[in-house]
């Protein structure tokens, strides 16, 4: 509870400075707030602490340029959001390529992260647009654990294909039939694997599993902190059957270029490494998403 | 409406029965999860909630602790207990015994207090000895409710053995998470129409069971 204090400290100190900076009254040359009646930009974000951290940080990021900011966080799932989005009810929201395009259309077709992108832009409704997409992905991926890479001398998914016993994986169920399952891989690099699931999405239990030995590949998220925590190894993915996942904000027309130029700037210094510290400080500090976001603004140098 | 109908497709479909990660398969795995849970479940809460009931000491220790394991979530257990004993199928079962004591635990000691102490006193003015008593008098007067006891916990964990799969072991949870997942609900429907019919039939085993001892035992 003692943080409480603290993160409603930093948010009125935040909320007090932005006032300061940009008040729609007083400035005339503030493009962000002469055009339009309402020039408060409302961001969302998924009930997922990492993509709650991000949106806080494009919260911040428009603050500090004078921008006023309403924050709608923690609405579930695409079905709900999404429509909001749609109906104007929300302005930026940090999103993921592949599952957006996906969720647009069912049918799409994985590739590398520049044409999930462009492909992203033709399924977009009519209204909404993507800014530029940061290398930081948060997708799934095949992990093992680095003596086991090292052993069976594994870099990339085929490489699985050589190695000579009977390997399983642990992953959500629906990793029996989604396109980058058991069958996807068997198709794709001809790797043959036993599904354990396990139902924890890439959590402390898929992960103990791993390291436990009782699968040899386990199915987490390229931005879990667990990955670099406990040394495991990425088996890269050649084929790009998972469907790339980087952050990339969803932004309506309200959102003006100068806005849309902050958020930028925001994406192009998001690399994974970038993603990978901030779900690590969350998950070590337990910090709000304010005061994380807060920390690595700062740590960047982007708030003045 | 069509959801409902889709499952009972699935379910009237032999494929989805057959082959090794089938309805059959799963539902026998299920079973066999519940069965066990039991066994180890009543070897643990019979002797001592018969205990607790010939002596009536540590009654308000039973009463107590029973109610506060009954209070503790399912999924949070296995989750717990898997991050300690890794995953299979030993955290489910330790969470499926901490589901099934109580109930077993409160039937048994209700059962035995149940006889009246007129009875149990003319047992022992017979000369019957305590385990006499018990053996002879209570258990067998007790028995419709320690049946009972089993009879609620087995349909809390056949109901609940779906979790097992959350942690990697099988069971009708397969189809049920899976069905989840993927947002295939006529899946999801069929495993939990699965579970519903094998609890009731369950149910009307204990539930004849019941019966029959009654009418063994004169006592309707």
């Amino acid at each position: 509870m003692r943080m409480y204090p603290a993160a409603c400290a930093g948010i009125a100190l935040l909320t007090l400075s932005a006032c300061g900076g940009g008040d729609p009254l007083e400035t005339d040359d503030d493009a962000a707030t002469d055009d339009g009646d309402s020039a408060e930009l409302v961001i969302g974000s998924q009930q997922y602490y990492s993509n709650t951290i991000i949106a806080e940080i494009y919260a911040q990021v428009l603050e500090n340029e004078g921008h006023e900011v309403q924050r709608e966080f923690e609405i579930g799932q695409r079905e709900v959001y999404i429509p909001e989005l749609e109906s104007g009810a929300i302005d930026v929201f940090p999103e993921y390529t592949g599952n957006l395009a996906a969720y647009l259309d069912p049918d799409i077709d994985s590739g590398d992260p520049d044409s999930v992108h462009a492909d992203l832009q033709e399924v977009l409704p009519e209204g909404l647009e993507t800014l530029d997409y940061a290398d930081a992905t948060d997708q799934d991926s095949y992990v093992v654990t680095a003596e086991f890479a090292e052993e069976n001398d594994l870099t990339t998914v085929a490489d699985l294909a050589e190695v000579d016993e009977d390997l399983s994986i642990a992953a959500n169920s629906e990793f029996e039939t989604r396109p980058y399952g058991i069958g996807g891989l068997s198709e794709t690099y001809g790797v043959e694997l036993t599904l354990v699931p396990v139902e924890d999405s890439g959590g402390p239990l898929t992960l103990g599993a791993l390291l436990d030995g009782d699968v040899e590949v386990a199915n987490i998220y390229s931005a879990d902190p667990a990955i670099e925590d406990n040394d495991l190894v990425i088996l890269e993915d050649t084929e790009s059957l998972v469907l790339p996942q980087n952050v990339v904000p969803v932004v309506s027309e309200n959102v003006d270029d100068e806005a849309r130029a902050a958020l930028n700037e925001v994406q192009n210094v998001l690399d994974q490494q970038a993603l990978l510290d901030i779900n690590a400080h969350s998950q070590s500090t337990q910090d709000s998403p304010a005061d994380v976001a807060q920390w690595w603004l700062e740590d960047q140098g982007m708030l003045d | 409406m069509n959801h409902l109908i889709d499952a009972f497709d699935v379910l009237l479909d032999p494929e989805s029965w057959s082959g090794p990660g089938g309805f059959g398969v799963r539902m026998l795995e299920h079973l066999w999860y519940t069965a066990l849970a039991l066994i180890i479940s009543a070897a643990i809460a019979l002797p001592v909630g018969l205990m607790v009931g010939h002596t009536g000491r540590g009654r308000a220790l039973a009463v107590i602790s029973t109610g506060l394991v009954r209070a503790l979530p399912t999924l949070g257990l296995i989750t717990l207990a898997a991050l300690f004993v890794g995953i299979g199928l030993t955290a489910p079962m330790i969470a499926f015994v901490v589901l099934a004591v109580p109930s077993i635990l409160a039937g048994a000691y209700a059962g035995v207090e149940s006889v009246s102490p007129a009875t149990t006193d003319v047992a022992k003015a017979q000369g019957m000895s305590g385990w006499q008593v018990l053996l002879r008098v209570e258990i067998p007067l007790g028995l419709p409710l320690i049946i009972g006891g089993l009879r609620n916990a087995t349909l809390q964990v056949v109901a609940t053995a779906t979790l097992a799969a959350y942690v990697g072991a099988g069971g009708l949870g397969r189809q049920l998470f899976l069905g989840l997942r993927t947002q295939d609900y006529p899946l999801m429907l069929a495993a939990s129409i699965a579970v519903i019919l094998l609890a009731i039939v369950l149910d009307a085993c204990f539930e004849f069971s019941q019966r029959l001892l009654r009418r063994l035992l004169g006592l309707v």
